[in-house]
C-alpha cells in the first residue's frame, strides 16, 4: 500500500533526528504551563547540543502540572501559580521561577488604537463585574479625556480553560478590588460574572477581535505577535504605562524576591513609575527526593544552561529573564536537592 | 429458514466432541463478558471518583448553577442544562436537514447521483471532531458575529419572550453555535439511518398510494413515514446520544459561563466541555476534581436513557 | 386511476365537485413542489458544509504542506519543525491500538451473532457495547489514566493505545455482529454437514465469507479513532520533541494539532493547520476506501 512506501520513507529521511545513542542523550519529561512552553522547548533545542539532555514537555496547564509532578509521573513540573508551601512540604518538592511574562489588556473600540486607552485596576475589576456597562461610562471617560469613546456595550471576555494566566489576572483584581476579592476571588478557574468564555489566549484574541466593545487579556506574546490592541494601566506610582518590554523589565527589577519564600513571589502591583502592573514569574517545581538522581541532576543542569545561556532567547520570545541575583539565589537553592548537576 | 444449527453426531462411533469448540466458545464468552466489565469499571471508578461530590453537595448537586472554584462550591445544573440544550437545539436543526437529505437520496435523486451524493454526506460523520471545533472558531463563529446574531437580535427585538431568546452580544461562540456545530455533525447519522430504513418500505405501498394519485410529498408523509417511525425516532435517538457526548467540537465554541443564560447566544457549557476544561487544572483529590467525575457519571446516566429508549423503538426492526 | 374517475358514491366531498378538486390538486401539485426544493436545498447545504470544511483545511493547510513537515520533528516556534513524530505516531498508536481491539470486538461479535444471539446476556453486551460506542472519549482517556497511568507513575504509549483500543471495541462488535448475521444459514448447514465443529466453522466458513465487511469496520474504527484527541491527552501525553516509545510519552498528531492551534506564534499555527488537513485527508481516505471495498463486496 503506497502508505507503507511513504513510512518508509519518512523513517528513513527522519531516522537522523529519531535514533539518538541511549549512552550519549538523557530524556527527561517536564509538564505544565502553556504559558512557558514556548521558551522551554527552544531552550531545550538550544541545549540539547551543549548538554546532550533531550527535554519533552507537554503544555497540558499548571494545575495539570503540578498533578503529574505530585504524581511522579514527570521528571520536573511547571507552574504559573507558586505553590503554598505546606502543599510543597506535604508533596516533598522544591519551587524555582524560571522566567517572567506580562499580561495585556486587549480591547476592540472602533476608533481606539494600540495603547491610547486608559484603565485603572478598580475600573477593570468593575467592568468584569459588570458594574461598569458602556465605553463612555464615566468612570473611564473621566480618566481617558481627549478620546472619543462610543456608547457600545462593553463584551468582557475570559479563558474558558483552567490557566495560570487567569490566575495572574483575577489575583491583580483581587488587589485592586475588594469586593471582587471577597465576592470571585482568584484562581486558575474562578466564577466569572457573565461575559463569554474562549478557549486558549488564542481564542481570547480572536473573540475579542471579533466583538466590537470587546475586552480580554492576554499573555504579553499574543499581543505582540498578533499585533492586538493594548491598553495602558495605572500601575503602583500612579502613572499610566503601556505594557512593553522595558515596563515588564522595571516591575521585575522592582521586586523584592528576599521577601518571600520558596521564591513564591506574586510580581503584581510592583513599585516604580515604569513598572508594568499585571506581571507573573512562571515556576518549576522538583522532587526533592527524586526516585533517579540523575533525571534530577538533569533537570537542574537544564536549566542552569537556560540561566546561563538562553536569557537573548527568552527576550526573543518576548519573556523576561530573572535578575541574575535571582539565579544565584536558584543555584543555592539547587544543592538541597540530591543529584550533582 | 432456521439460523440455529444443530451440530451432528459423529459417525464412527461413540460422541467425539473438538477440543476446540468449548475453548472458542470460552473465548467468545470471555470477550462478551470483558466488555461488560469494561463499561461496569469505567461506570464505577466514575461514580466512585465523583462520591466526594455527592456526599458534599447531596442531590443539590443537580440543581445547583454554581460553579465556583475559588470557594469550592459546584453544581452540575449549568452542564446539565447546556448538553440537554445544545443536543435538543442540535436535533431541532438536524432532524428537517437528514429528513431533506434523505427523501432527497431515495426519492428525489436520479441514480447515477445517488452514491457519490449519499458518500459525501456522510463522509461529515468521518471528519474528525478536532477539526469540527477548529472549522467552528475560524469560520462559523466569525460568520454568527457578524451577520446571523446581530441580525436575529435585531430582528426578534421588541418581542416579547423571543427578544429575551435571542439577546446579548453578538459573541459568535455560546450555546447556539455549539448547537449549530453539533447539528452539521450529527445530520449524517440521522440521514443514514432515514435512508436505510426509508429504502426497507415495500414497494407494494408506495406504488398503490402513487396509483391513487398521490404526489410524492404525500407518499412520504402518509406511506414512508409512518411506516418508518419507529426506526426513524430510533436513529434520531442514535444521534442524540452522539451529541450528548462531543467533547471537542464543542470545547472550542461554547464560551464557558457558570451562569444558565436566558438567551440562546449566551455562553454555557456542556458536561463534557467543562470535564475537558477543567480536568487539567484540577488538583488530584479536590473537591472540583469529584465535582467533575460525578458531572462524568451522569453523563453516562443520560446517555443510558437516551440509548434504552432508542434500544426499545428499534427493536421491532432488529427482529424483522 | 385518477382522482375524479372514482367508483360512483364511494368518495366523497371534492371529488365530485371538478373545480375544487382540481384547485386541491393545484394545491397539492405546489406543496410537492417546495417540499422537494427544500429537500433539494438541504442536501446543497449538506454539500456545501463538506465542502467549506475542506476548502478551509486546504487553504489554511495546504500552504504550509511542505517536504519538510514530512521530515522534521515537532520542534520549538521560530525552529522550522515538521510534524514527523506526531505523524509517526499517530500511525503507530493507531496501528497498536486497532490491533489490540480487533480481536476482542471480533470474539464479542461472534458471540452475539453465533452463541448469545437474544439471550439476556447476550442483549445487555449489545447495549453495553452500543453505550461504548457513544461515550465521550474524553471519559474513556480518564479511566485508562486512572489504571494504566497514575499506578505506573508515568504516561507511556501503550496507555494511549489502550484508549484507542477501547474505542475500536464497540466499532467492530457491531460490524461482525451484522456480517456475520448476513451469512446464509445454508453456508453454515453445510459446513456442519460435512462434520466441521462449530468453532471451524466459524473460523474457517463465516469469518471468510464476512472478511471484507469485517474489514470495513476496521477500517472504519481506525477512521475514527486516528482523529481522536481527548483519550490521548490524559494517556501517551505526547511529545514535544521526539517520538518517545511504548513507556515513554508518544508524540501523536491530534494533540500536536490541539497545542499548537492555540499557540501565539505563527508558524505553530501553521502547522496545526497542516496537520489538520493530514489527518481529514488520511480519515476521508479510509473512508472512502471502506465504502468501495464494502459496496464492491456486497
Amino acid at each position: 500500500m503506497k502508505r507503507n512506501y511513504l513510512l518508509g520513507g519518512a523513517l528513513l529521511l527522519g531516522l537522523a533526528e529519531l535514533t539518538v545513542p541511549a549512552s550519549a542523550q538523557t530524556q527527561i519529561t517536564g509538564a505544565g504551563s502553556t504559558f512557558a512552553a514556548p521558551i522551554y522547548t527552544k531552550w531545550a533545542e538550544a541545549a540539547s547540543g551543549a548538554t546532550s539532555i533531550k527535554l519533552n514537555y507537554q503544555a497540558i496547564g499548571s494545575g495539570a502540572g503540578i498533578n503529574q509532578i505530585n504524581n511522579r509521573t514527570v521528571d520536573f513540573g511547571a507552574s504559573d501559580m507558586p505553590v503554598k508551601a505546606d502543599d510543597l512540604t506535604a508533596h516533598k518538592l522544591m519551587q524555582f521561577p524560571t522566567v517572567i511574562g506580562g499580561v495585556d489588556i486587549i480591547v476592540n473600540i472602533p476608533g481606539i488604537k494600540a495603547n491610547e486607552l486608559k484603565l485603572t485596576g478598580p475600573v477593570l475589576a468593575a467592568i468584569y463585574m459588570g458594574k461598569i456597562t458602556k465605553w463612555n461610562d464615566p468612570s473611564i471617560t473621566a480618566i481617558n479625556p481627549g478620546l472619543k469613546l462610543p456608547s457600545t456595550a462593553i463584551a468582557t471576555v475570559h479563558r474558558a480553560d483552567g490557566s495560570g494566566t487567569t490566575f495572574v489576572f483575577t489575583d491583580y483584581l483581587s488587589m485592586q478590588d475588594a469586593d471582587w476579592k471577597s465576592k470571585i476571588g482568584s484562581s486558575t478557574s474562578v466564577s466569572w460574572p457573565g461575559g463569554a468564555g474562549a478557549k486558549g489566549s488564542d481564542g481570547v484574541s480572536g473573540t475579542v477581535h471579533q466583538i466590537t466593545g470587546g475586552i480580554g487579556y492576554v499573555e504579553s506574546a499574543y499581543a505582540e505577535q498578533n499585533k492586538l490592541t493594548t491598553t495602558m494601566l495605572l500601575n503602583k506610582a500612579g502613572k499610566y504605562v503601556a505594557p512593553t518590554m522595558a515596563a515588564f523589565e522595571a516591575a521585575a527589577a522592582a521586586a523584592d524576591w528576599s521577601s518571600v519564600q520558596n521564591f513564591a513571589i506574586d510580581l503584581n502591583n510592583e513599585p516604580g513609575d515604569a513598572s508594568w502592573p499585571i506581571e507573573s514569574a512562571t515556576f518549576v517545581l522538583l522532587p526533592t527526593d527524586p526516585k533517579d538522581v540523575n533525571q534530577s541532576a538533569a533537570v537542574k543542569k537544564f536549566f542552569e544552561w537556560g540561566f546561563a545561556h538562553g536569557n537573548d532567547t527568552a527576550k526573543q520570545l518576548l519573556y523576561i529573564p530573572l535578575p541574575e541575583s535571582v539565579h544565584n539565589a536558584i543555584r543555592a537553592a539547587w544543592k538541597g536537592v540530591p543529584g550533582t548537576m | 429458514m432456521q439460523q440455529t444449527v444443530i451440530l451432528p453426531m459423529s459417525s464412527a462411533g461413540g460422541r467425539r466432541i473438538s477440543i476446540g469448540d468449548p475453548i472458542f466458545a470460552g473465548l467468545a464468552f470471555a470477550a462478551g463478558f470483558f466488555v461488560l466489565l469494561l463499561l461496569g469499571s469505567i461506570i464505577l471508578s466514575l461514580f466512585f471518583g465523583g462520591m466526594p461530590a455527592f456526599r458534599a453537595f447531596g442531590l443539590s448537586f443537580l440543581t445547583s448553577a454554581t460553579w465556583d472554584p475559588v470557594h469550592h462550591v459546584f453544581g452540575a445544573a449549568v452542564s446539565i442544562y447546556g448538553t440537554l440544550l445544545t443536543s435538543v437545539l442540535a436535533l431541532i436543526f438536524a432532524v428537517p436537514l437528514a429528513f431533506g437529505i434523505a427523501f432527497f437520496l431515495t426519492e428525489l435523486a436520479p441514480d447515477w447521483m445517488r452514491r457519490p451524493v449519499g458518500t459525501a454526506v456522510e463522509l461529515l460523520a468521518a471528519v474528525p471532531s478536532i477539526i469540527y471545533g477548529m472549522w467552528g472558531f475560524f469560520i462559523i463563529v466569525p460568520i454568527m458575529s457578524q451577520y446571523i446574531e446581530p441580525t436575529l437580535i435585531d430582528t426578534f427585538d421588541g418581542i416579547p419572550v423571543l427578544q429575551d431568546l435571542f439577546a446579548g452580544p453578538p459573541f459568535g461562540t455560546g450555546l447556539f453555535t455549539a448547537a449549530l456545530i453539533l447539528a452539521v455533525m450529527v445530520i449524517p447519522f440521522i440521514s443514514a439511518t432515514m435512508r436505510d430504513v426509508f429504502d426497507t418500505v415495500p414497494a407494494v405501498y408506495k406504488e398503490s398510494a402513487y396509483g391513487v394519485g398521490c404526489t410524492t410529498w404525500e407518499v412520504m408523509r402518509s406511506i414512508v413515514l409512518p411506516y418508518t417511525r419507529v426506526s426513524v425516532v430510533g436513529g434520531i435517538m442514535l444521534g442524540l446520544g452522539r451529541a450528548l457526548g462531543e467533547t471537542m467540537a464543542v470545547t472550542f465554541v461554547i464560551g464557558n459561563s457558570d451562569q444558565i443564560s436566558s438567551s440562546l447566544f449566551g455562553s454555557g457549557n456542556t458536561i463534557a466541555s467543562i470535564v475537558a476544561l477543567e480536568f487539567p487544572e484540577s488538583p488530584a483529590g479536590s473537591l472540583k476534581l469529584a465535582s467533575l467525575l460525578a458531572l462524568g457519571f451522569i453523563l453516562f446516566v443520560i446517555s443510558f436513557i437516551v440509548l434504552a429508549i432508542s434500544r426499545y423503538l428499534l427493536r421491532p426492526r432488529l427482529k424483522a | 386511476m385518477s382522482a375524479t374517475t372514482a367508483t360512483a358514491g364511494s368518495v366523497p366531498g371534492p371529488a365530485k365537485n371538478q373545480k375544487i378538486s382540481l384547485a386541491l390538486g393545484r394545491r397539492r401539485h405546489r406543496t410537492n413542489l417546495i417540499i422537494k426544493a427544500l429537500c433539494v436545498l438541504a442536501t446543497l447545504i449538506g454539500l456545501v458544509l463538506l465542502a467549506s470544511i475542506l476548502l478551509t483545511l486546504i487553504y489554511l493547510g495546504g500552504s504550509g504542506l511542505t517536504l519538510n513537515v514530512f521530515t522534521s520533528v515537532t520542534k520549538p516556534p521560530g525552529s522550522n519543525g515538521g510534524l514527523l513524530n506526531a505523524i509517526l505516531g499517530t500511525l503507530i498508536q493507531t496501528s497498536v491500538g486497532t490491533l489490540i481491539g480487533t480481536p476482542i470486538g471480533l470474539m464479542v461479535g461472534t458471540y452475539l451473532a453465533e452463541y448469545g444471539r437474544h439471550s439476556t446476556l447476550a442483549n445487555s453486551i449489545r447495549f453495553v457495547s452500543d453505550v461504548l460506542l457513544s461515550a465521550p472519549s474524553i471519559l474513556i482517556g480518564l479511566f485508562i489514566y486512572e489504571i494504566c497511568v497514575e499506578p505506573f507513575g508515568g504516561f507511556s504509549g501503550v496507555a494511549g493505545c489502550l484508549a484507542l483500543a477501547v474505542i475500536v471495541i464497540p466499532i467492530v462488535v457491531r460490524t461482525t455482529e451484522d456480517m456475520l448475521q448476513l451469512i446464509p444459514p445454508s453456508l453454515r448447514e453445510a459446513a456442519v454437514a460435512l462434520g466441521a465443529p462449530k468453532w471451524k466453522m466459524i473460523v474457517l466458513i463465516c469469518y471468510r465469507a464476512a472478511k471484507d465487511g469485517i474489514a470495513t469496520g476496521v477500517l472504519l474504527a481506525v477512521a475514527r479513532i486516528a482523529g481522536e484527541t481527548a483519550p490521548l491527552l490524559f494517556t501517551s501525553l505526547g511529545n514535544s520533541s521526539a517520538l518517545g516509545s511504548m513507556t515513554t510519552p508518544m508524540s501523536s498528531l491530534p494533540v500536536t494539532i490541539y497545542q499548537y492551534a492555540g499557540s501565539a506564534f505563527q508558524d505553530w499555527v501553521q502547522l496545526a493547520w497542516v496537520g489538520a488537513l493530514l489527518i481529514t485527508i488520511g480519515v476521508l481516505a479510509t473512508n472512502i476506501l471502506a465504502r468501495f471495498a464494502l459496496r464492491g463486496g456486497r
